[in-house]
């Protein structure tokens, strides 16, 4: 059952990350891909009927993990208060301006709620890239697993780490340019004409970063946390992880190159997956190690809930989830296609 | 103040901000299928311009419930992580479930039915509608089973590492407790969506535009209100008060203000309670209803709160007073003023008669504080348990998030929600005078939508 579960959060998580990560890469690249309001309108418009849909998951993830593993939900949301709090904060603002900037025809107000959505955007991106490396690098958890965390102390990954230091700024640096590419790509697929050509450029450019990050960040995590190579030197077949992430990073600039944006945004999808699923298999089955002692890490064993629960869970869930691929791909079909500043979406 | 009272503080801004607007989403969406259905049986078009103008007010509310509520859901682990490791097993289901069954759905559908009127046919436009409803609903009732249970836990066991976790999945959902608070809730949200649409209603016609709308909106408010504001007091109040003497008897004492264990108890109408001194001030009481109220009749003894040890007396008592006395005040003013209306409206007298319409559109916040005050009481009469028996409310907080980290905190939602208020107020202002007419909407918005609310 704890597998199970365990792999249901990361799926969770996972599609997170690939559907809202699209999203945020069009709120990062907003100010530099888009020249005139028709642009702005248009990046907007591609991202307008499903942002919400797919910060349900962000949601939906988050319930699932507190379902099933409380310990692990309560310990780290706790721990890390301030850092959660800002993230709360930046997606109020970006959901908010998403919604407003059209309601009052102004330039000022446009801008305001243009500038929010930037700035949110951006460090939702660095936020979520750093939560992800403070999970990996590990916390100072206590014999009775529960941690709190400065927003910074020394940028040292000693034994006194802050939510911030040189590892998980490289973690939200390397999300930062991984959305903004995965964003690029998307308006390649939805943006016509000119924008789409930008987009385009952009990901070429955004590619080569994102090349440079990614190999920056692999021995950098295994210098942080070595013991993440117990399980794949246990089991060699992992390593066909690290290999579809380098696949899919050439499948994203081949694909680019021949003008076939569906190809690529799949690609960078993938991309996103197995970064996380290689995160997510090297710690298994610790959910949140500590970073003094490896008695005190949160595992699946010792903080997954009750066998009743979790039977019962994987019924409705199952069921749920179900439902909910339903509606995505309805929403999805009705709103594909390009989309234009004027008309109506693709037809 | 300790971390303890910043953190209760903050659960309790924070999700008394948050629904302000699921209830008026939730009622509303009602009262949207309900013009939808109107239209499409009798094919006329008023009804579809109605629903539509209802649908933008719709949709800025929900932007709102959605980025106010998203800090909800994570609070539990923030602000009282110790209450999550301790019960996480049993409300974290019914959490997750609002997930994966509830917001998805309106999160699509809500899509569906504000771009696709021109794609959909009218029957599956009309089935946008009834999803859009069905999701809110279905997300009101997994919060409400959650709360339910923190009022009278049912269907859980303690577990060898002090946690607990859910034995039985149908008896917990079936919680009696739940069931009933969800009527009374829901009803609730029908209140404030009517008292809204009314209100909107009596406002055109009193300034005298756009008034065939004003009409239409009186006529569904009006009714809605009736039958909503009549349940709401009865059964579903009357209920619910008897259910809280049977299960919290501290809870309803301090709620009634009752110090002393009495027979013929009476219902004291207003007045003002003296912890210190344990007594009412200039109080209006009423002989021997309270009694009749909670068993039937006038002789039964009802337990004042001296028949509990202090320590389990509801903390901020006057406050729970008050909340209790204003719910049932305005629940009684919301019951005369719908009768009267629908009364008028029967006579076809209500649009002429301006008294009834300012009463009604000066009506409008009443609802909200009603829903407000009412929660205020479930919450309040709860304490000091966070799990009704099982659970201290100063057991439950996070014990390494300081007080200057919870104040911080607060105080950066104490700004945010003041800036969402203020463009609440502005764009829903907006859409009340512009109005429903097409004429004006088309110069405002470009013809086809960009997001969820510039419909
Ligand atoms: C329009 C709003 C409204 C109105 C007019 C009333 N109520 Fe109410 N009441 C609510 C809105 C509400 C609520 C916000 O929906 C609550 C909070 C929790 C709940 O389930 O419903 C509630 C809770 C609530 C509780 C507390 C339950 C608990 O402790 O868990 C009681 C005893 C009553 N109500 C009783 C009444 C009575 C006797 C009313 C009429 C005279 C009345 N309510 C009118
Ligand atoms: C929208 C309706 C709600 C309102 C207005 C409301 C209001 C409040 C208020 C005012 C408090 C502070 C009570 C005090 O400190 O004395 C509080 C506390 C709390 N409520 Fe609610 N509440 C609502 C719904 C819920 C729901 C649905 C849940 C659970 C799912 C919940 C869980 C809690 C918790 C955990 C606390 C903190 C502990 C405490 O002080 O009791 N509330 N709420
Ligand atoms: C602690 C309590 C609460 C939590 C954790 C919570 C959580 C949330 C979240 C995360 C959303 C956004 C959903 C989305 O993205 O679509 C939301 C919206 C909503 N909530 Fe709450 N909520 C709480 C209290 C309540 C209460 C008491 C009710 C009503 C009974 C309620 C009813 C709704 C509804 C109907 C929505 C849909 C959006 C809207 O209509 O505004 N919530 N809530």
């Amino acid at each position: 059952m704890g597998f199970v579960w365990f792999w249901i959060v990361a799926v969770m998580i996972a599609a997170y990350v690939v559907l809202d990560g699209f999203d945020l890469g069009v709120g990062i690249l907003f100010p530099i891909l888009a020249c005139s309001e028709t642009d702005r309108r248009t990046m907007i418009r591609s991202i307008g009927p499903v942002w919400d849909g797919n910060e349900v998951w962000l949601l939906a993830g988050g319930g699932t993990l507190f379902f099933a593993f409380p310990l692990l939900y309560a310990s780290s949301f706790s721990g890390f208060y301030l850092p959660l709090m800002i993230v709360l904060w930046l997606l109020i603002g970006r959901g908010a301006s998403i919604e407003l900037r059209m309601h009052i025809d102004r330039e000022l107000w446009r801008s305001f709620f243009d500038g929010i959505f930037f700035l949110a955007s951006a460090l939702l991106a660095v936020f979520f890239g750093a939560a992800l490396a403070n999970v990996i690098r590990g916390v100072p958890l206590a014999a009775d697993q529960t941690f709190f965390l400065p927003l910074w102390t020394n940028w040292r990954v000693g034994p006194a780490p802050g939510i911030l230091d040189w590892y998980t700024v490289i973690g939200g640096v390397v999300a930062l340019v991984a959305l903004a590419t995965h964003g690029a790509l998307w308006l390649t697929l939805k943006a016509p004409g000119k924008l789409e050509d930008c987009a385009r450029r952009a990901a070429t450019w955004l590619w080569t970063a994102l090349l440079a990050v990614t190999f920056i960040s692999l021995p950098a995590t295994v210098a942080v946390r070595p013991t993440l190579l117990n399980n794949y030197q246990a089991h060699p077949v992992l390593f066909i992880i690290p290999a579809l992430v380098i696949a899919s990073l050439v499948g994203i600039l081949s694909f680019t190159h021949q003008r076939r944006p569906l190809a690529a945004f799949l690609s960078s999808c993938l991309y996103l997956v197995f970064m996380l699923v290689g995160a997510a298999a090297g710690l298994y089955p610790i959910l949140l190690p500590s970073s003094t002692n490896p008695g005190h890490d949160i595992t699946v064993a010792n903080a997954l809930t009750g066998a009743h629960s979790l039977h019962v869970g994987l019924i409705w869930w199952c069921f749920g989830l179900a439902l909910a691929l339903t509606y995505f791909t309805v929403s999805y079909r009705l709103f594909r296609g390009k989309v234009s500043a004027e008309a109506g979406y693709g037809h | 103040m300790n971390a303890l009272l910043l953190d209760r503080i903050h659960f309790g801004f924070t999700v008394t901000f948050h629904y302000l607007f699921p209830q008026l989403t939730m009622g509303l969406a009602l009262l949207m299928l309900v013009m939808k259905l109107i239209a499409l049986r009798t094919g006329n078009e008023r009804w579809n311009q109605a629903a539509r103008f209802w649908a933008k007010i719709f949709a800025i509310n929900f932007l709102l419930g959605v980025v106010t509520g998203i800090p909800m859901e994570f609070q539990f682990g923030t602000n009282w992580s110790e209450f999550s490791r301790l019960t996480g097993g049993v409300i974290g289901q019914p959490l997750a479930m609002e997930g994966v069954f509830a917001f998805f759905l309106e999160s699509t559908f809500l899509g569906l039915f504000l771009f696709g009127e021109k794609r959909l046919s009218k029957l599956a436009h009309c089935g946008a509608a009834f999803m859009v409803w069905l999701g809110s609903w279905i997300s009101g009732f997994f919060i409400i089973v959650t709360n339910a249970w923190m009022q009278h836990p049912v269907g859980q066991q303690l577990l060898p590492n002090g946690t607990y976790e859910v034995v039985s999945f149908w008896k917990f959902m079936l919680n009696p407790w739940a069931w009933l608070e969800y009527a009374h809730n829901m009803c609730g949200a029908v209140v404030t969506g009517a008292f809204v649409v009314a209100a909107t209603g009596a406002f055109y016609v009193l300034e005298k535009r756009h008034e065939e709308f004003g009409r239409l909106f009186l006529k569904v408010g009006v009714i809605a209100g009736l039958v909503s504001c009549i349940v709401q007091v009865f059964p579903t109040g009357d209920m619910a008060g008897r259910y809280v003497a049977q299960n919290q008897p501290a809870a309803i004492a301090g709620m009634e203000g009752l110090f002393h264990t009495q027979t013929n108890a009476p219902i004291v109408l207003i007045g003002q309670p003296d912890e210190q001194k344990q007594i009412i001030e200039n109080p209006l009481p009423v002989n021997d209803v309270l009694s009749f109220l909670i068993y039937g009749t006038t002789r039964a003894q009802v337990k004042g709160l001296d028949a509990f040890p202090r320590s389990d007396w509801p903390t901020t008592l006057p406050l729970l007073y008050y909340s209790y006395h204003i719910m049932a005040g305005l629940g009684t003013w919301f019951v005369l003023l719908t009768v009267v209306g629908a009364f008028l409206l029967r006579r076809g007298r209500l649009f002429q008669a301006r008294w009834a319409l300012w009463a009604i559109l000066l009506s409008f916040p009443l609802p909200y504080v009603a829903n407000t005050a009412g929660w205020m009481t479930a919450e309040i009469g709860r304490q000091p348990w966070l799990v009704y028996g099982l659970i201290r409310t100063a057991q439950g907080y996070s014990p390494h998030v300081s007080a200057g980290s919870a104040l911080f905190t607060l105080l950066g939602f104490l700004g945010m929600y003041s800036l969402l208020s203020i463009l609440w107020i502005v764009l829903v202002y907006r859409f009340i005078s512009t109005g429903p007419e097409p004429v004006a909407q088309a110069k405002l918005q470009p013809e086809a939508p960009t997001t969820l609310t510039a419909v």
